[in-house]
Formats: structure tokens, sequence, C-alpha cells
């Protein structure tokens, strides 16, 4: 045999819904967009074939297997690889055989349920033209030993050679690889049955290959992926040599066998072919040592810096350990002729190894993140030596082409913005990054002093939609033509399509996430796809615009009158309101972190990283748990800091008012003889078409008792933030080129400042309102919002209109109390803030306010005293209609 | 179901010489100038739908002109001809709303083309003539959504079209072919669909033909129109294990060598080209002379690269003579023997060698 495993042949398992959870979200998501990127990566990183499974309980399995299948048809660069159509069900196989013009594998079919349906099933694959993975399964179950394996392949073999005529080269067959050291004794011999029977298939039964699932094996070893990678990287070196041709296998989880720390390989292959009685409780010993693989053990295990210069600053890019990476890079600079060469050399070889293995899915965003903190490290200490060169002859690194980012004008958020900087200047983009609230005349300034390539546009709070629509109109006007990007959470590829890219003549283009952004940058770059992508881009657009216009047609609305007639049904004649603790406000200085780090949602927080899935799960997660683990543990790390050293000073202030509704409006009351108007909040009435007895259509002031019921009621509102000393924290890294550390401050502030909401309105039910003062709730219940109140956030989907944020501050005299500012568009200054009103009715919930009709915006804007245009221009996402055809109709009339 | 008279089978007659198809149906039907009225004959007389350019239809309304056509091929020196039944299914008829003669026109198209032959065998005692029913692509793909908007839309479904070749396929049985030609695929999906409902007819009637297979490059990136080079359209098709593989129709003699060469180079079965008489010229019409065409083919010859060879859109019998002439005792080409392999295919092959033996 040539050398072993160059004719393995890997099959990408990621578009599998049983053993990819991000897969399966998508999918049950409808998500097929990007369902089709993994598929796309997956063959980009190498896969020969991609196994495709829909079996998910909520799946119509069948219909996603046409779908998906039908729609990498249309793919060249995921269909120009064979398909494994994998199901459990033959009905699902058969429908995907019905949609591959190429030669598929089916996986599986099998003896279980007798010859008959094997026949059938067999000579319908034959007549497909496909191939088929066979499992060693009878009539008696699954086969465990290496005879009754090797005896049902060998029978299965005859059986559709001879009766079925498939081409014994067509047949794969999969004897089962089951869990070892599960600490059953019958289980021992599992491993060695597999590797047997897969001897005697290959010498015994010609042409046949053998198959298996390869993660069954370490099963016993969840949660410990070390000792896993570890365990099928030894079996499979194994199972190759005995003549095991393909595999299911997640290349990313692999470790080389010669990698395997030899006392470990040792316990391991005792194991697999069961060498003595106590090889599992042997392995299960070392074990726990071998827990912590990756990142953390890297560290520690200093064995790395025997290397060469190169080698260790490979090393420390991949494993993102920036502790030696000066002294390597000045050892590396005093080898070379210029200090340009160690950029350009190994530093810029390390970061493409990275840029491929995060590519491959083998690496993930915080991790990469911190390769380029190391990056940076490096290129600091070499530029004053560049300088000094440059100041004699000149010159610059020629970097792939330059962006420039910005968080537009009136919006502070900028953690996703800096990620893409990050994340691009990985891939040695040049990245002029203008920071937060930039104005769209700096922004082309800026663009055209820099002479940069791509201008890239951030916001996430919904106003930063129109910025967007004006810069790209801006663009327009003043001749750029350079591409522009959109990105942030409250963009959208619809709202970019819609509402942007008509605006400009040239590429717009919205990117939803950082790992996107490399790609779409090295499209417009290139000289050869450009022109392609921009077009595909321009099509795609189009057709969005074109569905949107068609979807507009459907979303009937009532009138507001009509609307209002379907409030919420809420009987307010035996109402006797909770009284708060007290009235007007409460300020809170320096509330306890320790108390707040309880309270975090860490969810969301992975999410920032595009890790996805949810905590504590996603800490086990198959692919993205070390990732996860080794993330979670730095912001721990940090939080022990910001708690021990005072980092932040987290302030806040509540409010409560005496209130009653009137209308759609909430009246606020100096004091409780309501006479004295203090302030108006406006709220938005939902104006969709209801059916006969279906729901009511909702607006906040539904929850508090009407002034016209003479019920007495009560509102509140409150500001909470993490604290401003989180901007100075994160420059100061920023500063130490330690981007890193600079966006996980500023994520875990961003928690804070949610833990605190949720903390606050804690507190209020039990205490500063107090309606609800027995209440026990756990973090996961408080997550999930399973208690009497809520508080809905001014800009969000119960109340969307950002300016209510106004009065609200006004009347906390938020600024002052708590040193929270709001920007021109009603973004809160310091980002890490969370505002919102306090209503305590018990049936009062959460609904989104959806789409609005012109009479409830005259309306609207009378109630507020805006004019109408100003109050569409706050409620843009909102409307149901294109307020420019009014504004002609108006013109015209 | 008439019985085809005992002939000394095709698969024989491959492996002594170079065996010749007819040449184009269509353009030598274009060529007889035929008005509408003349496509609906006495049969469809009054028959509000035009009928003009259903070539298919011919068959029932103008069977003499199409069995002439058969004739001058066999004078010409074809040893196959190829029914005129390219169209004749129930999803291409539907253009003409024709549907409900899918039979008839099928059978009538296989005894037209079967009387041909007897005709040119009586003639000539000891000649062989082969009559290969020919099935088209259809006018619909399985493989690409029509609309641009939704990438996973299909105008038709496998089985759809599987039912549809299956009726025509039995008509043409029943009519007395003795080969099936499946012919100018651009949609190899297409294609399995008709070796999918061919397998179930020749297991429900239990009477087996050889299927000749023909793909077509559309351009000059080298794949079918679906995106697949020749080998992975190959590997798609080599389950029907046809008696030939081939190509056709597309961008002439001289464009189509690479193809042929590489389809020669990995198919373990006989092979059939059948080009068309150069590219068209700006009216749409071939004006490869056929001494021209003879050439190319000539040269395929000699290079062993030829078993069956024919002529596509804008031959004539006078192309079919030169090519008889031009490939007559030169040798055919012999199949390379392929080791055992799984061959699976996506747009582009994958090969997954059994190793069995190292």
């Amino acid at each position: 045999m040539s050398a072993v495993g160059s004719q393995f042949v890997n099959i990408g398992e990621r578009t599998n819904v049983t053993g990819s959870a991000r897969f399966r979200e998508l999918i049950t998501a409808g998500d097929y967009d990007t369902a089709l990127e993994v598929a796309r990566q997956q063959v980009e990183n190498g896969a020969q074939i991609i196994d495709v499974n829909m079996d998910e309980g909520m799946l119509d399995s069948e219909a996603a297997m046409v779908r998906f299948l039908n729609l990498i048809a249309a793919e060249p660069d995921i269909s120009r690889v064979p398909v494994m159509i994998d199901s459990s069900k033959w009905s699902v196989i058969e429908a995907g055989l019905k949609c591959v013009q190429g030669k598929a594998i089916v996986n599986s079919i099998s003896l279980k349920e007798g010859e008959e349906p094997f026949f059938e099933q067999a000579s319908k694959i034959r007549r497909y033209g496909a191939a088929a993975v066979v499992m060693a399964f009878d009539e008696d179950g699954q086969a465990d030993t290496a005879d009754r394996k090797f005896d049902i392949c060998a029978r299965s073999y005859k059986f559709l050679t001879e009766e079925v005529g498939l081409p014994a080269e067509d047949i794969i067959f999969d004897p089962n690889i089951f869990a070892v050291a599960t600490g059953i004794e019958e289980h021992n011999e599992y491993a060695i049955a597999f590797i047997e029977a897969t001897k005697r298939i290959r010498a015994e039964l010609p042409h046949a290959h053998v198959s298996g699932g390869v993660s069954n094996l370490s099963f016993s070893f969840r949660g410990n992926n070390a000792v896993r990678e570890a365990m099928h990287a030894a079996f499979l070196y194994h199972a190759i040599r005995a003549g095991m041709d393909m595999g299911i296998v997640n290349a990313g989880q692999i470790m080389v066998y010669d990698d395997i720390p030899a006392d470990l390989l040792e316990r391991i292959e005792d194991v697999l072919f069961n060498r003595r009685p106590d090889s599992t409780d042997r392995l299960l010993e070392v074990a726990d040592g071998h827990r912590d693989s990756g990142a953390a053990a890297a560290e520690k295990n200093l064995e790395w810096r025997e290397g060469n210069v190169n080698e260790r600053i490979e090393y420390a890019l991949v494993h993102g350990i920036a502790d030696f990476v000066v002294e390597d890079a000045e050892e590396a600079r005093q080898a070379v002729e210029r200090p340009l060469h160690v950029i350009e050399g190994p530093l810029m070889d390390g970061m493409n190894v990275v840029g491929d293995l995060f590519g491959a899915g083998k690496m993930f965003l915080p991790q990469v993140v911190k390769s380029a903190r190391v990056m940076k490290q490096a290129v600091a200490h070499l530029t004053p030596f560049m300088e000094e060169e440059r100041e004699a002859a000149g010159g610059a690194v020629e970097a792939n082409g330059k962006i420039l980012l910005a968080t537009v004008k009136g919006d502070v958020h900028d953690i996703g913005k800096n990620i893409v900087g990050v994340v691009l200047q990985c891939n040695s983009y040049d990245v002029v990054d203008l920071g937060v609230m930039v104005p769209a005349e700096k922004i082309l300034a800026a663009a055209r002093e820099e002479n940069v390539d791509i201008i890239g546009v951030s916001g996430l709070i919904t106003p930063s939609l129109d910025e967007m629509v004006s810069l790209a109109r801006e663009m327009k006007r003043q001749d750029f033509e350079l591409p522009l990007l959109i990105g942030g959470a409250t963009t959208s590829r619809l709202h970019t399509a819609v509402k942007i890219d008509p605006g400009y003549d040239h590429p717009v283009i919205h990117v939803n996430d950082a790992s996107k952004a490399v790609g779409v940058m090295s499209n417009l770059l290139s000289k050869t796809a450009r022109d392609g992508f921009v077009e595909g881009i321009r099509t795609e657009y189009a057709t969005a615009r074109e569905k949107h216009a068609g979807s507009g047609r459907e979303s009937k609305r009532q009138i507001i009158a009509g609307a209002r007639a379907n409030k919420a049904p809420i009987d307010w004649s035996d109402y006797a309101a909770p009284v708060p603790s007290f009235l007007g406000t409460r300020v809170f200085e320096t509330y306890d972190l320790a108390e707040l780090r309880g309270c975090i949602d860490w969810t969301p927080f992975f999410r920032t990283w595009e890790l996805s899935g949810k905590f504590p799960d996603i800490l086990q997660d198959d692919i993205v748990g070390e990732a996860a683990r080794d993330l979670y543990d730095d912001a721990q790390e940090m939080l022990d800091r910001m708690v021990t050293e005072q980092w932040l000073k987290p302030r806040a202030v509540v409010g409560f008012w005496p209130a009653n509704a009137q209308g759609d409006d909430i009246a606020l009351y100096r004091d409780e003889a309501r006479t004295e108007p203090l302030a108006e909040i406006h709220t938005l009435r939902q104006q969709m078409m209801r059916g006969n007895n279906a729901r009511p259509n909702f607006a906040l002031s539904d929850f508090v008792a009407p002034a016209d019921t003479g019920a007495v009621d009560y509102f509140g509102g409150f500001v909470v933030t993490a604290g401003a000393e989180i901007d100075a924290i994160a420059s100061r890294y920023e500063k130490d080129n330690d981007d890193y550390n600079s966006i996980l401050a500023k994520a875990l502030a961003d928690r804070l400042a949610e833990a605190f909401a949720e903390r606050m309105h804690q507190l209020v039910r039990t205490e500063l309102w107090g309606y609800a003062p027995d209440e026990d709730l756990s973090n996961a219940d408080l997550i999930s919002e399973e208690y009497q109140g809520i508080r809905p956030a001014p800009g969000y989907p119960a109340c969307p209109d950002h300016t209510e944020k106004g009065t609200l501050f006004e009347i906390l005299d938020a600024e002052a109390a708590t040193g929270v500012s709001l920007t021109e568009s009603y973004a809160m200054w310091p980002p890490s803030s969370v505002a919102g009103f306090y209503i305590s009715h018990p049936e009062a919930r959460f609904f989104g306010v959806g789409r609005i009709e012109r009479d409830q915006v005259e309306d609207y804007a009378r109630r507020k005293g805006m004019d109408v245009e100003t109050a569409e221009r706050w409620l843009g996402p909102n409307l149901n209609y294109n307020p420019d055809d009014h504004a002609d109709r108006d013109a015209a009339a | 179901m008439i019985q085809a008279r005992t002939k000394k089978a095709l698969a024989d007659e491959l492996t002594e010489r170079i065996v010749v198809l007819d040449g184009a149906m269509g353009t030598e039907i274009q060529a007889l100038k035929l008005v509408s009225a003349d496509y609906h004959g006495k049969h469809f007389e009054g028959l509000g739908n035009d009928l003009t350019g259903n070539n298919d239809i011919l068959n029932l309304t103008a069977p003499d002109a199409i069995r002439e056509i058969h004739l001058s091929y066999l004078a010409a020196g074809a040893d196959i001809v190829t029914t005129n039944t390219f169209n004749a299914t129930t999803v291409s008829q539907a253009d003409y709303a024709m549907e409900e003669y899918v039979v008839e026109i099928n059978s009538e198209g296989a005894r037209l083309a079967h009387e041909a032959c007897d005709q040119a065998m009586e003639r000539e005692p000891g000649r062989t003539c082969w009559v290969a029913g020919a099935i088209g692509p259809t006018n619909k793909t399985t493989s690409i959504s029509p609309d641009v908007n939704d990438p996973g839309f299909r105008a038709i479904d496998f089985d759809t079209l599987k039912d549809s070749y299956k009726q025509a396929a039995r008509a043409l049985l029943v009519g007395g072919v003795d080969l099936f030609l499946i012919e100018t695929i651009f949609d190899t999906l297409n294609a399995k669909a008709c070796i999918f409902g061919l397998e179930e007819l020749f297991e429900e009637t239990q009477e087996r033909r050889p299927i000749l297979i023909s793909g077509t490059i559309t351009d000059l990136s080298g794949r079918t129109l679906t995106g697949q080079t020749p080998e992975a359209f190959w590997n798609s098709v080599r389950h029907a294990n046809p008696l030939t593989i081939g190509l056709n129709c597309s961008m002439g003699a001289e464009g189509m060598r690479p193809y042929l060469v590489e389809l020669s180079r990995v198919a373990d079965a006989f092979i059939c080209a059948y080009p068309n008489a150069g590219l068209p010229n700006e009216f749409g019409e071939y004006d490869e002379e056929a001494d021209q065409t003879a050439g190319f083919v000539r040269e395929w010859a000699q290079d062993g690269l030829l078993n069956i060879v024919g002529g596509c859109c804008g031959t004539t019998p006078a192309h079919i003579a030169a090519i008889r002439k031009a490939v007559d005792g030169l040798p055919p080409r012999l199949a390379p023997e392929r080791p055992a392999a799984m061959r699976l295919s996506g747009l582009e092959p994958f090969t997954v060698a059994t190793g069995d033996a190292a």
C-alpha cells in the first residue's frame, strides 16, 4: 500500500443536521442561503464529497432534502463534488436521488428489514445510478463482533452483486463503529471488531470499500475533546491501515497520530486493542490530565519554544500566544536583511495558516482575534525599524487593499465593526478605522485622503439605517465609485437592497458577519472575479427588491380607528394598581459589579463572537466548544479583574410616576393629585388585520389604566449603564495593540449593562415597585422573562420610536444621574447602557408594533408635535407605505 | 409488437468496423420547405393548433417524406437510421398541444424507419441496417430552474419526465426499434430519468434493447449545459451500461474533438459521435461541405476514436456518403480496460480507487 491515508476519502459532515447544530438551526429556520454557504465552505476547504442529511423530527425531511439539493445544483462551486444522500428513511433518499445529475452515494441501506426491501432499494439505487453505503445490519440487528460484521457484509455483497447487479466497486460497507471504554466489558472488543472486519472485507470482498462514522468511538469521553480527538486519530490510523478508505470525519478535529502524547497514545491503544483488563480505567486516569487542549494547554506547555524562530512565530500566531512574540520578532529581524521581510515572511506565513484554519472552520473568531493581537504586537515592535529604514530609502508594505471602516453618525456601537477590522487586518488588508459617530462628510473626505478601495459602515440602531441611505446618496452626488459595504445588527440584506442600493450606482453590499468580510473584499478587489461577483449581488438585490415589492401588497393594514377598537381587553373596573415605594427618581451609584456578574446572560456574548449555541451547552459543543471554553475562561479572568480592581462604576436611575392612559398616549403626572402633567409617553399601535376573535391590536398604553376608568395607575422608567469607564479601558488595550482584550472588555460591558437592567427590573418588581415581593426566580428564569410586568425599551419592537428616549431621559434627568447621554440619533453613550419603561400590569406583555399606516403616523406626529415627515423618518422601518409616494401625491394634489 | 427480424447484433458489428449512423432529420425536413397544410396533412386538417415546425407529426401527416429521408441516408451508406421522434414525448408535444398523439407518432416513426431499412436490406442482401429509436432531451430541464429568482424551483420533476419518456419508448419498442438513442443530452438528470424509464420498460416487457447515449457540449467551456465535464457525464450514465457513449450536435466536428478524446479515454463503452456540419452561419445555416466534415471524421477514425459516426444538424446524405467513404476500411476503436473503481461525479468526476491491487 502506498502512503497510508493518501487514499482516504474525507466526507464533509457539516451539511448534516444530525451532526452539525449550526446546520440544523439554519435548516429549521429556513435560512438556506447560509446553509449553502456551509456547503460551499466545506467544498472550498477540500471536502471531496459532501454528506447531506435532513433527518430532523421537526423538518419535512424529504422537502428539505429536495430543496437543498436543488439549490446546490445551481451553485457550480458546490455541485462540482458528488453528494452523499444520507437518511435513515428510504423515501428521503429516493427523493434526493431524483435531484442529482451526478453519480451520488446513498447512505445507507441494509438487510435490517430483510432481503425484500433490501433488494428493492438496491435495485433502485442501481437504476438511479448511485453507489451505496451498506451497514453491517441484518434481521437480527447491528453486528458487533468481527465475525458477524464480516458475515453480514459478505452476505450483502453476494446478494448485491449477484441478485441486484450492483457493481462491487460501488458498495461501501459500514461495519459499525461503536463506543469503547464504556465500562461495559462486552464493548471492549468493538474497535478490534471493526478493524478485523475491515481487513476481511478488503481481502475477501473484491472492490468493495469500507467507511464509518468515527465520532461514535469516543462517545464515553463526551466533554473531553482532547481525548476524543486523540482516540479518533489513533483509531483512524489503524483502521486506514486495515483498509478503511472513506469516512465521515470532522477533519478539523483530528490530531496528527504522531502528535498524540505518548502516554495517552499507549493507553488509547490499550483500549482500542483491548490489551489489558484495566485499559479503560487507565485511560480514565489520564483523561482528565489531557482535558485542556488548545490554547490553554499550549500556553502552559513550552515545548514549542524549542523550534526555530519561524516555527515559533507560526505557533504563537496559531495559538494566540503573545508572551514571546516581541523577542521572536526581534530574533527574526536580526536574521533577515530588512525588518519588512519578517512581516512578509514568517508573520504573514503564520497569518496565512491562521486564515486557512479559520476558513476551514478549524479556528474560530475569538482565536483569530487573539492571533491578530500577536501579529499586531510583532508589527509594533518592527515598525520603528522600518521607519528608520524608510527614512533612508522609502517604500511601504504592499497590502491587499485598503478599507475605511466607520460607525455612522449618531451611532456608538462598534464591537462588530472592530471585529471586521481585525479579521481584515489578519488577511493583510489595510484598515482605516474612523471610530464611531462619524458623519458622512468625514467618511468621504477620509476615503479620498486615504485613497481607500472600499468603504464599510456599521450601525446598530434603526436611525443608522437612514444615515446609511443618505451616505449612499451622497456618494453618488460626489461621483464616488468605491464599493460600499453595509454591516451591523440592525442592517439587513433586504434593507440594503431596497433602500440603500438604489441610491448609488456602484456596488452596495450587505456583509452580515465578519467571516464574510474577507470573501467580499477579495471578490471586490479581484480583477477577474469582481464583475461576476458584483453582477451576482446586483441580480440578487434586484430580485430581493422585486419580491419585496410583491410582498408589500399582501401586508394589509386596518385603519387606526379599527385597530383601537380592538385594543387589549383589560377590565379596569376592580383594578387596584400596586403603588411604588417611592415617586420621582432614585439614583444608584457604583452598583456592585460582583452582583451583576451573576446575572449575565452569556448566550448573546458568544453570539457577538460569532459562536452560535446556547450557554452553557456551547462550552461542550463538538465544533466550537474549545473556542467557546477559551473565550469563556478569558472572560472570567477579565471579570475577576473588573470586579476586584473596580474597573467600572455601574450607575442607574429609576423613576416612578402616577400615570393614566389617554388614548394611545400615557400621561405622567407630577404627583398623586394627577393634576399637573409631567410628560406624555406616546405609544404606537399594531395595525395588522385581525380575523374574528383573534388577538388584539396592542399598544403599550393598553396596559396602563385609562384616565376615563377612574382607576389610578403608575408608570416607571430607567437608565442603567455599565459605566463610561469602559471607553478608556478599551482604548488602552487598543493602544497596546490588543484588539482581543479591547473587544472582550466592550462585549463584557454590554453584558453587564444588560445584566444590570435585568437585576434592576428584579429589584423594581420585588422592592422598588414591590408588586411581586415573593418572586423567586433563577437566572435562567429571568433570562426567559418569566415574571410579571415588562420593561420595553424605546427603539425596540413594542415602542419603535427612538425619540421617546428623549422624554425618558428628561424626566429621569438621566444624563446628570448616570453620565449616559444621547446622540442625535438617540443612541446612548456609552454604548453599554440600557434604557426603558416599567409597566406592572399582570397582562402586560411584549409585542411588535410591526408595520403601521399613514393615518396612525399622521395622528402620532400630531400628538408628538412633530411634522409628518420627521415622524416618518424616525419610524421608517415600521412604515407600511413608501413615504416618497405620499410626498409625490401630496405635491401633486 | 413488430418482431425485429433476426439481425446481427450491433455490438458484434462494432468490434469489426466503424458503423455509420444517418445524418440530420430536422434540416432535411426544413429543406422540403413544408407549409402549414403539409404539417396538418389529412390527419389534422382543420385542427386549430398550428403544427408548423412540429417535425415529428410528419410521421403521421407526411409519412412518405420521412421514409424518403431515411431511404436517402441508407442509400448514402448509413447502417443505422434514427427515427423521426426527437420531440415525440408528451413534454415536448405540449408545445403544439399534441400530447395525445405521442404514442402514434412514435410507433409510426419506428415503422417508417423499419420499412426503409427492410427495403434497403432487400435491395442489398447481406446488408444489415438498424433502427435507432430517437429520444430527445425535451424542452424542460430537471436540473435547472427556469426562474432566475428561485434557483430551487423546477419546471418538471424526475418522475413526470421519466413517465413521459417511458411512454414514448414503449411505443418505439412496439414499433420495432433495434436500439434506443438518448441524444442531445444537455441535462444529465433528464437522461437519468430516461434511463430509469427504459429500465422499467425493459423489466416490464422482458424485452431489452441496447442503449446509445449521446450528450452535447454546449460551448467552449467543454461542459454540458448543466455544467458537467465529459468524464463526469460518463460517470453519471455509466449505470445504464450503454452500448455506446458519445457526443452529438453542438459545435461541429472540429470543435468536438477534444471532448471526444476525453470520453474515448475514460469510457469503457463504444464511442458514437455525430457532429453538426460545422457551426451555423449568421443565417443559422450550416455550410460545412461534406468533404470537410468527412476530413475531420477521418482523422478521428485514424486516431482510433470511433465506433459509430454520423451527422447531426446540417448534415445531408452527401455528408453521410463522404463520411462512409472516409472511414471505410479504418479499424474501429478499442475500448480501454479500466480498473474497477467507484467513479462518482458532481459537475466533475471523482474516483475512489478500490486499492485492491495494492
